[in-house]
């Protein structure tokens, strides 16, 4: 039945992915309406499969890097579906699908973890994965509205107009998004570190360890926090803040997944199962 | 029936013969009236612009009735008449069809895919039916044609993308910003491409408007004309804390802005950006301030590099819009030449039924009564005489003899059968 639902919503992500390069392509109203059906459809029953494994198990499935894709993907998903009702930004989509769809591939070719050790089996830690996840997915969009920024400001500055000049939404409506994806992932991002500390103060007696990924995460939260200020002081716009929400994205994909493979700590992935 | 299109356009007349000729229809309900008592015009379509006049209309007898509409233009414009063959051109049926659609999709303008042709035909059309000129092939045609023209603006790129000056400025604006409704335009010296731009800023939005010039008389002037405020040339720096968007075309031989003073004003806005339109030739602003971030300064040059793109891309999509028109062209003559047929086959059977009740009735009333059965095999006996007769008629006109001259048969099974109740 997982399996089922799941090869479904995968099915819908890639399917949204396809609609919406042909959105790119020939710009039909209608094609981009038909993505968010699709995308919106898989996302639901994505929904379904996240609250049944939870009704299993009684916390959230993020333990394993292969869970916490899932969970990714699902708030990916998520958190542009809302983005797209608040602030849409029609090209957006075309990232987001693939990226969805990609992660959710890798979630289900990564191998099925044992169980998970007790100490994660917690509700309250569920608030951690939950918020430090929505953080993350709100600056991945962030930095995919960085990366389009970057290419329209090349484009107006340079004065030579190529495909993407005509496809791309105005400076000034990417530039909104950045701030507005900096405003609910900086919160989002301080909560998960916060929840994290204290649930660490609870079951292990520290608040924090300055274990690779804990450090990591703070390096990220620095740069958004030294965006966030440096935008509301002295307007820290456009492109700068469209480099800044790129490099502290990628200072998250290493601590998500680059931590796990390269460096060890408690709070690495391998470290959350019992090996079998 | 023939469909006849005649008229002149800036292609094949000069300026002062297309003045003469659209001065003579200033009043084209006098146009309508003067067509009305040529004879032979069935249904007339007149519209003149300032690039073009032209005269569509249907004629059964088109070697005849030309020539009448022919004088009727040279009349209006005084010309010698060998100058006619030259200046004016006449297309038929289908390629009267096509050189409509061309018209009102904006492929036969001057600036190719403008739209206003479109609303001037429109007009043209709501007066010819106000002077109830047009009949069923020409409101046909021009509903069609509407149609056509709405398809090939949304399915070709002809009319996107600017391609004049003050326009491209807009969709820069537009790129940069997003919305242009709050913001603020400086409009520095003054030059006709440079009001067009802020005229055209307006129109999309841009809610306040600021004039400097170097006599403080001539800003207060424009001031007045866009509704804005007046300052001078010295005011320049600290008005940049105010504005989104610069027009700059002063006569100045030297720069009137430097890239530090902008940068300062940069810091000063918050980085909030700044789009610099420098259209004056030398140059008022200086190129490097382009390097700064959240500045976007276009020259002229770079202004004209984009129309001139933007021109290319036109050309490229008018062969798609072409195909659409062809194709939409053949649909209509084909529903003209089927209109031709059927309605004739229609009306000459309601002809034979009316016979039929006619005499029907008259039977009945001599024969006194009788029983139901009676009365309807009567009816049976006079519909079953009528339709064999008309049978062969009717298989002859469906067969179609003579494809390319379909009305001229029609016209012969008419007046045969008398239908149009000469």
């Amino acid at each position: 039945m997982e399996t089922l639902i799941l090869s479904v919503v995968l099915m819908s992500y890639f399917g949204a992915t396809a609609i919406w390069l042909a959105y790119l392509l020939i710009q039909q109203e209608r094609l981009y309406r038909y993505g968010v059906w699709v995308m919106g459809g898989g996302w639901m029953l994505h929904t379904l499969n996240l609250i049944l494994a939870v009704m299993e198990q009684g916390y959230f499935p993020g333990a394993s890097l292969g869970q916490a894709l899932r969970l990714f993907s699902w708030t990916l998903v998520g958190t542009f579906l809302f983005l797209t009702w608040r602030h849409p930004i029609r090209v957006l989509g075309t990232l987001v699908a693939p990226l969805a769809a990609l992660t959710l591939t890798g979630s289900l070719i990564l191998p099925q973890p044992g169980p998970v050790a007790p100490l994660l089996q917690s509700l309250w830690l569920s608030f951690h994965i939950a918020t430090a996840l929505l953080g993350n997915a709100t600056f991945t969009l962030a930095f995919m509205g960085g990366i389009l920024y970057l290419v329209q400001e090349h484009q107006l500055k340079s004065k030579k107009f190529g495909f993407f000049y005509r496809r791309l939404p105005s400076l000034e409506a990417l530039d909104a998004l950045n701030y507005y994806c900096l405003t609910i992932g900086f919160p989002l991002l301080t909560a998960g570190i916060i929840t994290g500390s204290i649930y660490a103060q609870y079951t292990l007696g520290s608040f924090w360890r300055w274990d690779p990924k804990e450090t990591l995460t703070l390096i990220a939260w620095l740069i958004y926090a030294a965006l966030l200020h440096e935008r509301l002081a002295v307007g820290w716009r456009g492109r700068r803040a469209a480099l800044m929400a790129i490099i502290g994205f990628l200072v998250l994909v290493v601590t998500f997944v680059g931590a796990n493979l390269w460096l060890q700590g408690y709070h690495s992935f391998e470290s959350f199962v019992r090996q079998p | 029936m023939n469909l006849v299109l005649l008229g002149i356009n800036h292609r094949t007349a000069p300026l002062e013969i297309r003045e003469k000729l659209a001065g003579g229809l200033q009043d084209l309900s006098a146009g309508y009236q003067a067509l009305r008592h040529l004879a032979g015009l069935k249904e007339v379509l007149l519209y003149s612009t300032c690039n073009r006049v032209e005269v569509l209309f249907t004629t059964a007898d088109p070697p005849k009735t030309v020539p009448r509409v022919q004088t009727f233009l040279i009349n209006l414009a005084d010309l010698p008449t060998e100058e006619q063959e030259r200046i004016m051109y006449i297309h038929q049926e289908g390629e009267a069809v096509q050189h409509l659609f061309r018209v009102a999709s904006g492929l036969d303008s001057m600036v190719m895919g403008e739209p206003q042709i479109l609303g001037q035909v429109k007009e043209a059309y709501r007066l010819a039916t106000q002077q109830q000129a047009t009949g069923a092939i020409l409101n046909r045609l021009l509903h069609k044609t509407f149609f056509v023209a709405k398809r090939v603006r949304s399915e070709t790129g002809i009319g996107c993308q600017a391609v004049s000056v003050s326009y491209a400025a807009v969709e820069l604006a537009r790129k940069i910003f997003g919305t242009l409704t709050n913001k603020t335009a400086l409009l520095v010296g003054a030059g006709e491409m440079a009001e067009l731009a802020v005229e055209h800023l307006k129109r999309y939005g841009v809610s306040q408007i600021i004039v400097a010039n170097r006599t403080l008389e001539r800003a207060l002037k424009l001031a007045r004309r866009f509704r804005g405020d007046a300052i001078s040339l010295a005011e320049l720096e600290c008005q940049l804390l105010r504005i989104d968007i610069m027009i700059s075309s002063t006569g100045a031989t030297e720069q009137i802005l430097t890239r530090d003073q902008i940068k300062k004003a940069m810091r000063l806005r918050k980085q909030q950006p700044l789009f610099l339109i420098d259209i004056a030739v030398p140059r008022d602003l200086d190129p490097e301030i382009n390097t700064l971030d959240n500045v976007y300064l276009y020259n002229i040059d770079d202004l004209q590099g984009i129309i001139e793109v933007n021109r290319r891309y036109r050309q490229q999509e008018a062969v798609r819009a072409e195909r659409i028109i062809a194709a939409e062209a053949l649909k209509f003559l084909q529903w003209r030449e089927s209109l031709a047929v059927y309605p004739t086959i229609i009306a000459l059977q309601k002809k034979a039924d009316q016979i039929c009740q006619h005499e029907l009735k008259k039977t009945l009333s001599q024969l006194g009564p009788l029983t139901p059965a009676q009365i309807k095999s009567l009816q049976v006996l006079t519909q079953s005489i009528t339709h064999k007769l008309l049978h062969d008629p009717i298989l002859y006109m469906k067969r179609n003899h003579h494809p390319k001259d379909t009305s001229r048969e029609i016209n012969y099974i008419r007046r045969l059968f008398n239908l149009d109740q000469e």
